[in-house]
């Protein structure tokens, strides 16, 4: 028999607010313990929640870009269980009214394009954290504790795990451009959950699913759905049924392993949060929010090729972060050429950030710098082999392009005022070499070039030795 | 006569004219409670050295007539946190539970320069109807002590009522501080739903509490609203609008009022003496220049049943916070986390407070949901709009605050239901989200006084306490003290 | 419908409370009287009737997105039975199944 497989994603996203979803505590963490924290994180005795508006706001600009629908009326609910990180005992969240429903992403897998349906955004608050102890003890910190959250919920329309990956990677990108969040799953900002079941082939029902956590990295998603997969489908095969159940994705082993089995759905007894008043959203505000989304991945690539004049594959690759593109441009708007431009953000300033393994922000290179030193070369005053020291210097510590040139004692030497006597010195001292050109052997301009450039310190004009170089052999 | 018998504008004027001082007041208080407290036992908490404190240095800062409350002494409900003075909602489970912050009605008491002098016992977590539910102590009613003195506030009433303090706060969810008002013979007033910021307010049901004032006069009442009201950016739930001053139309003139008595607050089931107290209150009314006509609110019969499912929800989820981790008790008959949940939550919280979390979570639970929970917020919309259609046609709604008089201790503590039943005339106004007023309006054969309750529309506390005060003008009940 | 003593327990450990033997039959008597007063209800219709939540007409009560400082740790701290390097220390969690987000 043959299966087909279904996967839903449950992907968590924690928004860049300053302050947390209802307290006014900061919401950034990495802080000593329990010190981003106040008496409303932790649910003291007596106190209330203020929603923040700028969440809300953020939560409909994620929504908006996902393709959902707005939501008019909307409220949030207590979702009640007990846990230690949980220090109310019911997390704030929303029930049957999410902020967004009914969107949409495009992923793209092996060239094919294909919709994948989101069912629903909502807003809701994040937990603390509990650090399991080795000593039979758990440390619970809640400095995360209220950090505003998203949980985007797809509908089980993909098929494989690679359009999983797809879908994620394709769900990234989009919140990333819209700037709600920093969608990092290494630091926990984005967070997924899959639930994957297998049907035989033709079959409409869905089968019994079991739910992957513990899921780090787009790859783990990836692996994690491919070894269950696999193990799904030898236990159908060999007869046996699938029970609902919850299983962890193991890094080093690459397998899943049963965490527990469900035992019906939980019981969460959710009710309308009664200290929080309900939400109208009218149309000023979805404009206002939709006004703020910048421009989406799709629509800078279409506007780089038709008109930029880059090719597609430049389009793809400048478009691959809202930082790089975003970089793209502001470079073109302080004069840069589009070719030239992409070819160093491509080329030269990648390979920078790879080996160093940083972000464009966190180096000395700005938009600015690098039109100016595009400048430079486009006008001779540097050389393209020069411009890489140039780049190096301005990545390493900023500054201004032709500073650096000046500086460095860089400047192209293009003048054949100043040109012709060196020409003539190196051709007084290499006669052999004239005889040589003179005998038709070419190698030897390409001799003289090189003590030129040596007796110049690499500093001459390529283009200019080169004419200079020949009207002086001529007279010889 | 003594200091405390007189109202607080006599004393006010005698602290602006330095006749006499905070300290003189703030010192009869404590001499006040001190004669009296082992009979009563209103309190949970004194704190007499801070107060005393507070009291020298407004004493130093000189009183002013701008505001009739500084120097004088308050006393807190124990569900009202207190930074750094217990806070136990009269449960075992905040025993030793020392709050970080204030409330805001303490931070508007701090001021408006009052003197809190200490906490007072309730129903634990405000569950309950005689403040026997208290994991301390009980309460007796001041005028007999072998009764309660209502309840949950039920030592914020009895210390006013015998002259322990002249004002204090109290909360009210179903009647809580109506009820023992009404018991207690003195006036207390639940305020509109978000009129006073419940930041701070240890919640039992959020949808429904509400802090307010319980004293010995209507114009006492008003002026400690005044303080207390108002919009505060940590309540979401509070109140944009505005606070007039609820002393503004304390003249006595009701003239052209319109009161509707529903027929439904006079029906059977009321102790005769209540009913004809309340008889006699509206003739009075009539004499005063009100039109008085009977109304009906039909729903108003199912607000018990509303009640208990509502209330109890909401306080599941409050209450689940309690779990032994981060403040209050945890059990030391403790292996693992489950035990630090159960056995902290199983020992620190007393039989009633189980009973409603109970009946909240199975009201929520899956499957029950739509049958009591979403069915009694139905019928909640209805008992609301029961109240507004009476009041597109009049201005206040008159009837008894409770259908009996105090009961005595213990009598009714195994019987919840008819505990319950005891509120069926103040749970629908916290239902509705209106205002709602007990005046003393006259004595039963014992000698046990009976309650008045106005109900007003929404933020017009400011007539309740008109034809409140104008009732008190006109009759002598307030007057009349208990014997300690 | 009368709630029965096997619903009383699912109940209580939903609601994390234990009680002993003759309690939950204390308790499964009184809970059900409660619930058939509150069964009442089922005569009143309330077909297309919205539920209420709120009492007042209130919506949108927000806040700027304004961070303020913590609380001091040690001030929080201090009502924590157990606590130790600035956390807050519990019994080892035992994944139960219950984790939200």
């Amino acid at each position: 028999m043959n299966f087909e497989t279904v996967i839903g994603l449950e992907v968590h996203v924690e928004l860049k607010t300053a302050s947390k979803m209802f307290s006014p505590a900061p919401a950034h963490f990495g802080a000593e313990p329990n010190t981003n924290t106040n008496v409303i994180d932790w649910g003291y005795p007596g106190v209330l929640p203020v929603v923040n508006k700028e969440a809300v706001s953020f939560g409909m600009r994620a929504a908006m870009a996902l393709n959902c629908k707005i939501a008019q009326h909307t409220k949030f609910d207590r979702k009640n269980y007990f846990y230690p990180d949980n220090p109310k005992a019911y997390q704030i969240s929303q029930f049957d009214q999410p902020i967004g429903y009914d969107g949409w992403i495009e992923i793209e897998v092996e060239g094919e394009k294909k919709k994948i349906r989101i069912e629903r955004v909502h807003l809701e608050e994040d937990a603390g954290k509990n650090n399991h102890g080795t000593d039979g003890y758990s440390y619970v910190d809640l400095n995360r504790q209220g950090t505003p959250l998203i949980e985007i919920v797809s509908e089980a329309d993909m098929r494989s795990p690679e359009e999983a990956y797809a879908y994620l990677e394709a769900l990234k990108q989009i919140i990333q451009y819209t700037g709600v969040s920093d969608v990092k799953m290494e630091e926990g900002s984005m967070r997924c959950d899959a639930n994957i079941s297998l049907r035989p082939i033709g079959q409409v029902a869905f089968g019994t699913k079991a739910e992957l956590k513990n899921l780090n990295s787009f790859n783990f998603v990836k692996r994690g759905l491919a070894h269950e997969e696999i193990r799904q489908e030898k236990v159908l095969l060999s007869g046996g049924i699938i029970q609902q159940e919850t299983r962890r994705f193991d890094e080093t082993t690459g397998e899943t392993i049963l965490m527990r089995v469900k035992e019906g759905s939980s019981d969460y007894r959710y009710f309308p949060e009664p200290d929080i008043p309900n939400l109208v959203i009218d149309d000023s505000w979805v404009e206002r929010v939709r006004e703020s989304i910048p421009e989406m991945p799709k629509e800078r690539r279409l506007r780089y090729v038709s008109s930029l004049d880059l090719p597609e594959y430049d389009a793809m690759v400048l478009t691959l972060t809202p930082e790089m593109s975003d970089f793209f441009e502001a470079t073109l708007a302080a004069g840069a050429t589009p070719k030239q431009a992409s070819n160093w953000l491509m080329g030269e300033v990648s390979a920078y950030l790879n080996s160093e393994q940083k972000d464009l922000h966190e180096i000395g290179l700005t938009p600015e710098n690098l039109a100016g030193m595009i400048g430079l070369i486009e006008d001779g005053t540097i050389s393209s082999k020069m411009a890489k020291k140039v780049f190096r210097e301005l990545a390493e510590n900023g500054g201004d392009a032709r500073k650096v040139v000046e500086a460095k004692g860089l400047v192209q030497l293009s003048d054949p005022a100043q040109l012709l006597p060196i020409i003539n010195e190196v051709l007084d001292n290499n006669p052999q070499s004239i005889e040589d050109f003179k005998n038709g052997k070419d190698r030897a301009v390409g001799f003289l070039v090189g003590q030129l450039m040596k007796a110049t310190k690499g500093q001459a004009n390529p283009g200019v030795v080169n004419k200079l170089l020949n009207q002086e052999l001529s007279k010889r | 006569m003594s200091l405390l018998e007189k109202d607080l504008s006599e004393l006010h004027n005698l602290l602006v004219s330095k006749e006499i001082t905070s300290v003189d007041v703030t010192k009869a208080t404590f001499d006040r409670i001190r004669e009296t407290e082992e009979q009563v036992g209103s309190f949970i908490t004194l704190d007499e050295e801070h107060a005393m404190e507070l009291a020298k240095n407004i004493d130093a800062k000189g009183i002013t007539t701008d505001n009739v409350l500084a120097g004088l002494p308050i006393g807190i409900k124990d569900n009202i946190v207190t930074n750094g003075l217990k806070t136990t909602a009269a449960s075992r489970m905040l025993e030793n539970f020392v709050p970080i912050y204030d409330a805001t009605v303490m931070e508007k008491i701090y001021q408006a320069d009052m003197i809190p002098v200490g906490k007072l016992n309730m129903d634990e977590f405000a569950m309950g109807g005689s403040t026997e539910t208290s994991y301390f102590k009980k309460t007796k009613n001041p005028w007999n002590l072998e009764k309660v003195p209502g309840g949950s506030s039920g030592g914020s009433a009895a210390a006013v009522a015998s002259g322990q303090v002249l004002m204090s706060l109290g909360s009210d969810t179903g009647g809580s501080i109506r009820q023992p008002a009404s018991f207690t013979g003195i006036v207390g007033l639940k305020p509109t739903y978000g009129r006073v910021s419940r930041y701070g307010l240890i919640a039992f049901a959020s949808s429904l509490d509400q802090i307010g004032p319980l004293t010995r006069t209507v114009r006492d009442n008003a002026y400690v609203l005044n303080a207390i009201s108002g919009y505060d950016a940590k309540d979401g739930t509070s109140a944009g609008v505005s606070v007039p001053d609820f002393t503004a139309k304390l003249t006595g003139d009701i003239k052209g009022l319109k009161i509707g008595v529903p027929k439904e607050y006079l029906a059977d089931g009321l102790q005769p003496e209540v009913k004809e107290a309340v008889l006699k209150a509206i003739e009075t009314y009539k004499e005063l220049g009100a039109t008085v006509e009977e109304v009906s609110l039909p729903h108003s019969q199912y607000g018990v049943a509303v009640y208990y499912i509502i209330a109890s929800s909401e306080a599941s989820s409050n209450l689940s916070r309690f779990d032994g981790i981060r403040y209050g008790y945890r059990s030391e008959n403790v292996t693992n986390l489950e035990d630090v949940y159960i056995n902290s939550r199983s020992e620190g919280f007393g039989m009633e407070v189980k009973r409603r979390i109970m009946l909240g979570t199975f009201a929520l639970s899956s499957g029950y949901y739509d049958a009591y929970f979403k069915k009694a917020g139905q019928v909640r919309t209805l008992i609301k709009q029961d109240f507004e259609k009476v009041f597109e046609s009049y201005d206040l709604i008159l009837g008894p605050a409770a259908p009996t008089t105090a009961y005595g201790i213990g009598e009714k503590l195994d019987n919840p239901l008819t505990m319950y039943l005891n509120d069926i005339l103040t749970i629908p106004v916290n239902l509705a989200g209106n205002p709602g007023i007990s005046i003393p309006c006259g004595f039963d054969q014992e000698g046990l006084p009976i309650g008045l309750q106005l109900i007003g529309k929404h933020f017009d506390e400011a007539t309740i306490y008109q034809a409140a005060d104008a009732f008190e003008q006109a009759t002598t009940f307030h007057q009349e003290r208990p014997n300690l | 419908m009368a709630i029965n003593e096997e619903q009383v327990k699912h109940v209580a450990k939903l609601a994390k409370l234990s009680f002993k033997e003759e309690e939950i039959s204390q308790f499964t008597e009184k809970l059900d009287q409660i619930i058939q007063m509150v069964e009442t209800l089922e005569q009143v219709d309330t077909t297309g009737v919205p539920i209420t939540t709120h009492v007042l007409d209130t919506v949108n009560a927000f806040r700027e997105d304004q961070a303020e400082e913590g609380t001091d740790r040690d001030q929080l701290m201090k009502n924590v039975p157990t606590s130790q390097d600035g956390f807050i220390k519990v019994p080892a969690i035992m994944d139960n199944g219950e984790a939200g987000a």
